[in-house]
């Protein structure tokens, strides 16, 4: 077991553990994005941010990724955190503002405008689908290509991949297409509710010219093109 | 602090490394990745395709896209931006009629641009070929494409001090192998007999010191081993070293006047030691 001091709680928690998993079971809640059970944390989306140390040496960490430590100090919602936090959700809105997931957790935080410039980039390369992908269908058919601002995710010479299996799980994770095309029921909120069994990312030409009542459906990838 | 992968997979990175050397060598060889390289080597690393495609993607050496002849990398490092570097890469692109990133049509330059070549000073810096140029401004532009396309390798003789005649003969007959009649960098070229792939021939080298001119009967292609003999006394010309460049045989030849030169058997790699007091097989 480990000690530690958690909002000023003295606590002990198994060794091992992650600061979000300790927090969450102690009933603190950390907003989380690219975090999702089942998946091995990856530290993208810095959105579970909490402040590790005490005075002048305190830092902020991902508390999805850190694992606690002996006689450590955690506070998951200090001054500093909220505002890294804050900060943290404007630049998600910025790139990727239609996201139901991002604009659930920014009006949680209170952020009402974002201040950078409007970009409509839709993915905001958090990975859940690189890892749902490799570590839940074992098919590793997309992962991260290029670097830096070219970054993206896909498929191998941007082809039909032959290991996916069009399970459909890359959507059903994704924070960014989740919520837009789901029929005539919202509360399916799948892709893939408007029964097309293909993951559209995954076939552009046959859904170039597709169209549904949540329009532009589908956009994540056609309208890069 | 600790996080998760505290311990960090030595077998996944040793798996990337093995990648990036393979694909180093691919890429050598193609001067680009050919997508069914990539899958080739997918199928033989037991890796996945997406994790290669990734990696070759990221790093900035490798090319998916065929490679012209010829490389220029314009340099837009900070210090080259302030110094000029954007408009030098404009004129690259007006003169070659290409983006940067692209290769022209006639797959003979390919354009590039990086940031911070290690010659701030000196900046905007061009790289063509491997040949920096420093200094540069939009006139030289075509200079320099002009100069890249005719060849870098061919130096230029009269201006430059390090470069020397030397006279040579074969290590085993003594007999002189310069071939008067015969000129390479407008000096008398050394002649060798060579035989790579089943092929036999001579093989004229320039007998400038520092000079990597040749004249063959064969194109030689690019990093090929070849055998050297002498034209007189028909043996080998093989020493016991190897090249500390590329690992392959060194062709030793006496200089006239005392020492020894050892020269590499791979074409393109110019790796070359001399010797001026040692004996052959020292
Ligand atoms: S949930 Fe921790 S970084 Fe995204
Ligand atoms: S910025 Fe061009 S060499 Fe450093």
């Amino acid at each position: 077991m480990v000690n530690l001091k958690l909002n000023g709680l003295i606590i002990s928690v198994e060794e091992g553990t992650t600061i979000l998993e300790a927090a969450r079971f102690m009933g603190f809640p950390i907003p989380t994005l690219c975090h999702m059970e089942g998946l091995s944390p990856y530290g993208a989306c810095r959105l579970c941010v909490v402040e590790v140390g005490e005075g002048t040496k305190a830092k902020l960490v991902t508390s999805c990724t850190s694992v606690v430590q002996e006689g450590m100090t955690v506070r998951t919602a200090s001054a500093r955190v909220v505002k890294a936090r804050k900060m943290i959700v404007e630049l998600l809105l910025a790139t990727c503002p239609q996201s139901k997931v991002i604009q659930d957790i920014a009006s949680e935080l209170g952020v009402r405008q974002q201040r950078f410039r409007q970009e409509y980039e839709d993915c905001i390369m958090c990975g859940l689908c690189v890892r749902m992908c490799e570590e839940q269908m074992m098919a590793k058919a997309i992962g991260f290509r290029g670097r830096g601002d070219h970054r993206s995710i896909g498929t191998p010479f941007d082809m039909k991949s032959e290991v996916c299996r069009l399970c459909g799980g890359c959507i059903y994770v994704c924070p960014a297409c989740q919520l837009r095309c789901t029929y005539t029921e919202p509360e399916k909120a799948i892709c893939g509710g408007c029964m097309n069994l293909t993951p559209p990312c995954l076939e552009k030409e046959k859904f170039e010219d597709m169209m549904c009542y949540m329009e532009p459906c589908v956009a994540c990838e056609i309208k890069n093109r | 602090m600790a996080t998760l992968n505290t311990t960090p997979d030595t077998e996944k990175i040793k798996a990337r490394e093995g990648i990036i050397s393979i694909l180093e060598d691919i890429q050598a060889r193609f001067g680009y990745l050919p997508e069914k390289e990539l899958r080739n080597v997918a199928e033989h690393t037991g890796q996945s395709l997406v994790d290669i495609y990734g990696v070759a993607t990221f790093y900035k050496s490798f090319s998916l896209k065929p490679r012209g002849k010829h490389l220029v990398s314009v340099c837009l490092g900070t210090a080259c931006h302030v110094r000029g570097g954007p408009n030098v890469k404009k004129e690259f692109e007006h003169s070659l009629n290409i983006r940067a990133g692209d290769t022209t049509k006639d797959k003979e330059f390919t354009l590039e641009t990086v940031a911070c070549l290690g010659a701030c000073a000196l900046g905007p810096i061009v790289v063509a070929d491997g040949h920096y140029f420093s200094k540069v401004t939009s006139p030289k532009v075509k200079q320099i494409i002009n100069k890249t396309r005719e060849g870098l390798d061919k130096v230029e003789i009269q201006t430059d001090q390090r470069i020397f005649p030397v006279e040579i003969s074969c290590a085993r007959c003594n007999h002189s192998l310069m071939d008067p009649d015969h000129l390479v960098d407008y000096h008398p070229s050394i002649r060798v007999t060579i035989s790579f792939e089943r092929k036999h021939g001579w093989l004229r080298l320039s007998s400038l010191y520092g000079s990597y001119n040749i004249e063959s009967e064969y194109e030689i292609p690019e990093n090929t081993v070849v055998n050297f003999f002498c034209p007189h006394c028909h043996t080998e010309l093989r020493g016991a070293a190897n090249c500390v460049e590329c690992g392959s045989p060194m062709v030793p030849m006496i200089v006239k006047g005392g020492g020894v030169i050892q020269i590499c058997s791979k074409r393109g790699c110019k790796g070359h030691m001399l010797d001026l007091s040692g004996g052959i097989y020292g």
